[in-house]
């Protein structure tokens, strides 16, 4: 009784999370499609409306410093949160995953030092070491994408090259290496199918991080391009008019990043639960 | 116990050595990062813009044109004598203003991690209390929640919040402007009481509450799930199972049995936060105008200060790793069942 009412919260808070998800989807789409069919006029909107005009009919979340319409900005920057998002977890997944499976098969010093290395950028904070590449780099969502990669990759690498060394030493491997099963058949046949299935998790959980970490580069001043409409950037404007109480600028594009977070966070808090009671059973 | 003992110390010995191994790692990759990455370094301060007079002043100056594996080596036997250069736009030593600004920023980070530490552990009792209830319920999804605010925008929330529209809390600063800081040992709170000084005691417990309390609530999450999780295990092992009975009640098992055995993998997480806390930490010192070392860093990059960002990343980096390293060994030590 008590565990059953347990999974189904569970699995509220996973559907919950999908149906944000999706909702952040839609709108990129939509975002998109207007934008290319050239539905708001921008530029031209723009200069005619008031600066820091507070919520009104006309503008459903007021307007910001320049006279653009933060409800619009704030929608806009999720077709470019999800975008870099979605770039860096594949970077940072096509580094890891590779490396971590060789380093984990084969072992040795290469294994060794590789662990060394990414142990320890690992244990730099994300945002100090996310600062420092997106500072060389300069502005730009690609830029951005590698300044979230490099952060995020040495944790593909731990989880998979553990996983390998967990799954090396399972029969079935080892009957095929005396089968005498050539060593990519083993990896991609034996080997990569079971050491993936924790992937999912990681690759939510990072996401949540990484629009987080985003939107604090942003603010930080660093990552994309001043005219591209990202919530960190807006949100650093909206500081310097915090004290005069204009909240508006300030809540908007902060809501937004809270709940693409939040949902994507439910769905890997869900996951990583059903992970953990299928290991314990 | 004395071959434990020995274990222990082997095991702090090997961990000791791989601080300078990992710091070594640390710098090179800021090296190679800053220097051999594409991206003039030239072109991040001046912008591309700039006029050739000026660049190859400043290409002499940052010892740019010597061949780079003497630049690598000169760079490392500067960081060996903790010489990071001087700043770019002050000339002031790195290494001063790092100094200058970390006891801000650790006071913050002390006062931040007391106050998620008595959000987080009441939560998370009453979550387990009530687990599978509603209240649970509530209690983990506040755990998320926190984890999913955004660290800048809860504090400029709290600030619209408390400093705006209440107007009980000052917006931002340490201190206030006009009065004379005591200074001894650069910790505010520290010094007023050393110095017997109430009034400066308080104003600067009124500018260190509301960031310290807002970010310890945002941190507090963690505090609440790593209670759960651990208590939570605990609480169903055979052993609590055979005190229950023997007629042992419910409180005393708690306190006595499954509290302490809980607490370690706490003490572990709570060690790991800190390097989220530093995260979190560098963004609230933005938004509160908090004079630590992430605003001396936010200042940096705004001007293009390159030497500053450099200094300030591979400072912070290495004091994170070196006490993530020191948390590890602490942990050795307390919990014999370790296996390392």
């Amino acid at each position: 009784m008590d565990i059953n009412s347990f999974n189904r919260v569970g699995t509220n808070i996973r559907k919950a999370g999908f149906l944000i998800v999706l909702f952040y989807l839609l709108v990129v789409l939509i975002m998109k499609f207007l934008e290319a069919n050239n539905f708001f006029g921008y530029s031209f909107s723009m200069l005619s409306n008031d600066i820091f005009a507070p919520p009104s009919l006309n503008h459903f979340c007021g307007t910001d410093r320049l006279g653009r319409d933060v409800c619009l900005r704030t929608l806009q920057g999720s077709s470019l949160a999800i975008e870099v998002v979605f770039l860096a977890i594949l970077f940072s997944l096509s580094l890891g995953l590779p490396l971590g499976l060789l380093s984990g098969y084969f072992g040795g010093f290469f294994d060794k030092c590789l662990s060394l290395i990414m142990d320890t950028i690992f244990s730099i904070p994300v945002i100090l070491l996310s600062v420092v590449v997106a500072f060389v780099l300069g502005k730009g969502i690609l830029n951005a994408a590698l300044a979230l990669c490099i952060v995020y990759s040495p944790q593909y690498f731990r989880l998979i090259r553990n996983q390998t060394i967990l799954v090396k030493s399972e029969t079935y491997v080892e009957a095929a290496q005396v089968a005498g099963a050539d060593v990519k058949k083993i990896i991609f046949k034996y080997i990569l199918p079971n050491v993936i299935t924790p992937l999912p998790i990681l690759l939510t959980l990072n996401a949540a991080d990484a629009v987080l970490v985003l939107g604090s580069l942003g603010f930080l001043g660093l990552g994309v391009p001043a005219d591209v409409p990202e919530w960190g950037s807006d949100l650093n404007l909206a500081l310097a008019a915090l004290p005069t109480g204009i909240w508006w600028t300030a809540l908007f594009p902060g809501l937004a990043m809270f709940f693409l977070v939040l949902g994507l966070s439910f769905i890997g808090e869900d996951l990583e639960e059903i992970f953990d009671n299928q290991n314990s059973e | 116990m004395s071959r434990n003992l020995n274990k222990i110390l082997n095991y702090s010995l090997l961990k000791i050595c791989l601080i300078p191994i990992m710091l070594w790692i640390i710098s090179s990759l800021v090296f190679i990062l800053l220097r051999v990455a594409p991206g003039d370094p030239v072109d991040a301060i001046l912008g591309s813009g700039a006029d050739d007079v000026s660049r190859e002043f400043l290409r002499n100056k940052l010892g740019l044109n010597e061949p780079l594996i003497n630049q690598y080596f000169s760079y490392i036997k500067n960081i060996l004598h903790l010489d990071f250069g001087q700043s770019l736009s002050t000339q002031e030593p790195v290494l001063n203003i790092i100094l200058k600004s970390l006891p801000a920023s650790l006071e913050l980070g002390f006062f931040s991690i007391l106050s998620a530490a008595l959000i987080g552990f009441p939560l998370g009792l009453i979550g387990l209390k009530n687990r599978g209830k509603k209240t649970d319920y509530i209690a983990r999804i506040l755990g998320i929640a926190t984890y999913a605010i955004p660290p800048f925008w809860g504090a400029m929330l709290a600030q619209l919040l408390f400093s705006v529209f209440f107007n009980i809390s000052p917006i931002g600063g340490r201190f206030p402007i006009f009065q004379q800081q005591p200074q001894i040992t650069g910790f505010l709170v520290l010094d007023s009481i050393l110095s017997n000084n109430i009034i400066a005691l308080k104003d600067s417990l009124y500018h260190l509450a509301l960031p310290s309390i807002t970010l310890g609530f945002l941190l507090s999450g963690i505090f609440t799930r790593s209670l759960r999780v651990n208590l939570g295990k605990t609480l169903k092992s055979d052993y609590v199972d055979a005190a229950l009975c023997r007629g042992i009640s419910r409180g005393k098992i708690f306190l006595n049995h499954a509290l302490p055995n809980a607490l370690l993998p706490i003490v572990t997480i709570s060690g790991l936060t800190m390097a989220s806390l530093a995260g979190g930490a560098l963004l609230f010192e933005v938004t509160f105008s908090w004079p630590g070392i992430a605003l001396r860093l936010h200042e940096a990059i705004s001007q293009r200060d390159y030497t500053l960002v450099q200094g300030i990343v591979i400072f912070t980096s290495m004091l994170i790793v070196s006490l993530n390293l020191l948390v590890d060994i602490l942990i050795a030590y307390l919990d014999p069942r370790i296996e390392y």
